[in-house]
């Protein structure tokens, strides 16, 4: 018997009374134990999404089950498995860490003794412990994010929604967000991230799905999706300004300066044609890399172009 | 959830808000202190002393206290559960309790709890500096304890109801200072409403503080303008309706969720 998702998403709609139809019928679902990338561009209705399942946003329309508990029918249930970390800072700057992580735990229902040790234990993982007892509002913009991952698993959530933590926040404080985010997730909870950044969609998370203008136009794992890039663009790094770009079959060259190339080619095409090409021409290079990671190639392409079939979604354990 | 953690999250609301009063008690505690001295030193030495005796054969500074203590009351069970649950929209901590499993009764109750507790605490401090203006006995211990928790009760509520339909701090200001304050100083906190010639004296009786007053002053002196019994009827009344408004407004999450 297959186990229950974690997360069942059926013709979810919601129209604001604005009359914006922020989510337009949406379905998906979610294994236990995934690392789930939900992206897509601003206003595409992710946060709506996330909105519905954590009982921000009352939806207009479908329902979303977690781990098989109505979002609509039996609310109170089904948040008792979801942790959230919002967008936005949303707790008082006037209280303390630890304090705000044991009363978030007794809005759980979690005894005052048994909050403490988890406030101690997930401040200490995120490296906030030496903050515990600072007023929030004397923590910076990494510190409060933290502060707020940490708020979230006060209830040992089983799936943890993250609403686009990293926002604003400096590469090594990112990374080790990840580690923890990484470890919870290794230890069984199921992770949904929404995220700008793109690499770290590409390097955390299996499975995916791309929300635009309220629909979900693309829903697989992350291996199919990035299988289906067909041409990547490499930058190369000159040793000397070349007098004449060679012609290679299927590859398009591009000067960018007097140092740079760029070029652009079929995936399945080897690279040694284009360095024979180089060196042919006296060409030395120095150093490569891809224009950009190919997650963010593929989602540029989804949603600006729609150049790209979408992939029926797979079965993922 | 079951009732034991109903209860833990019961008591972690009420914690942090009865927290929040000891922590801003500058904000919270002194000023009705200072505001009340002023009205016994003013209203109930200086006025008060030219007046003479006023119904029951009590002093008027006798007569103005249970007032007064009751006005000091309903405006602190006001202002804590307006200023803290619009606060917590307005930064949106209230968000934290909104995605959590707690019943909407427990987040009401937990608000509620700690606005009666301010305004509990700020009328036993508000009586203990009226002593030493004056001598006082209270005649019904049991009349005079459930009249000031009614009292705190329907103004918390009312607090609560403001602060989730307000959508700026100005919106939780009108409220008092356009119906809070004028229906208290028409509620019999200075005067009989037996002094009043009708219509006023009828007119008087659809305002719910008058109801509190009288039967604050009936527990404190043994005296009051309207039927002890009909008094807690509106009382009672205000707390149940009060209370279905404010779990209806949670319930469909008007100003709370979109």
């Amino acid at each position: 018997m297959s186990p229950t998702p974690a997360l069942v998403v059926d013709n979810l709609r919601k129209t604001y009374r604005n009359g914006v139809e922020a989510l337009k019928g949406i379905s998906l679902t979610v294994q236990p134990g995934d690392f789930f990338a939900l992206l897509g561009p601003n206003g595409a209705g992710k946060s709506t999404l996330i909105g519905i399942l954590s009982s921000l946003v009352n939806s207009t329309g479908g329902d979303a089950e977690v781990f098989g508990v109505s979002v609509n029918k039996h609310r109170n249930e089904a948040m008792r498995l979801i942790g959230l970390v919002p967008q936005e800072i949303n707790f008082n700057q006037f209280e303390k860490p630890f304090d705000i992580c044991v009363n978030e735990a007794g809005f759980y229902g979690i005894p005052r003794r048994i909050a403490a040790q988890r406030a101690e234990k997930y401040l200490k993982e995120l490296r906030l412990w030496d903050k515990a007892h600072h007023q929030a509002r004397e923590l910076s913009g990494g510190m409060k994010r933290r502060l707020m991952i940490a708020r979230a698993m006060m209830n040992e959530p089983k799936l943890l929604i993250l609403d686009e933590p990293t926002a604003g926040v400096d590469i090594e404080i990112r990374r080790s967000m990840w580690q923890f985010v990484s470890g919870i997730n290794a230890a069984g909870t199921t992770v949904i991230l929404t995220t700008h950044y793109l690499e770290e969609a590409e390097q955390l998370c299996r499975n995916i799905a791309i929300i635009d203008h309220g629909t979900i136009i693309q829903n697989s794992s992350m291996k199919r999706l990035l299988a289906t890039l067909d041409v990547e663009t490499f930058v190369l790094d000159l040793a000397q300004t070349p007098t004449e770009l060679p012609t290679v079959a299927g590859i398009s060259l591009r000067r960018i300066d007097d140092h740079t190339l760029e070029a652009e080619m079929a995936r399945k095409q080897d690279l040694n044609t284009l360095f024979a090409a180089l060196t042919d021409n006296g060409i030395t290079v120095n150093s490569m890399r891809t224009k950009t990671n190919r997650l963010e190639e593929l989602f540029v392409r989804l949603v600006e172009n729609g150049r790209l079939e979408p992939i029926q979604q797979e079965k993922t354990a | 959830m079951s009732t034991s953690t109903n209860l833990v999250a019961l008591y972690t609301i009420t914690r942090r808000e009865i927290m929040r009063i000891v922590r801003i008690w500058t904000q919270t505690l002194i000023p009705p202190m200072v505001t009340m001295t002023l009205y016994f030193v003013i209203f109930g030495k200086l006025i008060g002393s030219r007046i003479g005796t006023i119904e029951g054969g009590f002093t008027y500074m006798q007569y103005i206290v249970p007032g007064l203590v009751m006005m000091s009351i309903i405006n602190n069970s006001y202002a804590n559960i307006s200023s803290s649950f619009f606060g917590a929209k307005f930064s949106r901590a209230v968000e934290e309790m909104l995605v959590s499993p707690m019943p909407n009764w427990v987040i009401l109750t937990g608000y509620v709890s700690g606005a009666v507790a301010r305004g509990l605490v700020v009328g036993l401090l508000v009586l203990l500096i009226a002593l030493f203006f004056t001598s006082l006995q209270v005649v019904h211990p049991l009349i005079t304890f459930l009249s000031v928790l009614l009292g705190a009760t329907i103004f918390a509520l009312a607090g609560f109801v403001n602060a989730v339909y307000a959508k700026k701090f100005d919106d939780i200001a009108l409220v008092p200072t356009f119906i809070l304050t004028p229906l208290t100083y028409l509620g019999g906190v200075f005067y009989s409403v037996n002094m009043l010639a009708e219509p006023w004296q009828a007119i008087s009786r659809i305002n719910p503080i008058l109801y509190m007053v009288n039967a604050f002053r009936f527990g404190v002196l043994g005296i009051s303008d309207v039927g002890i019994g009909t008094a807690f009827a509106v009382m009672l009344a205000f707390v149940v309706g009060l209370s279905l408004v404010a779990l209806h407004l949670l319930k469909r999450g008007i100003g709370l969720r979109s």
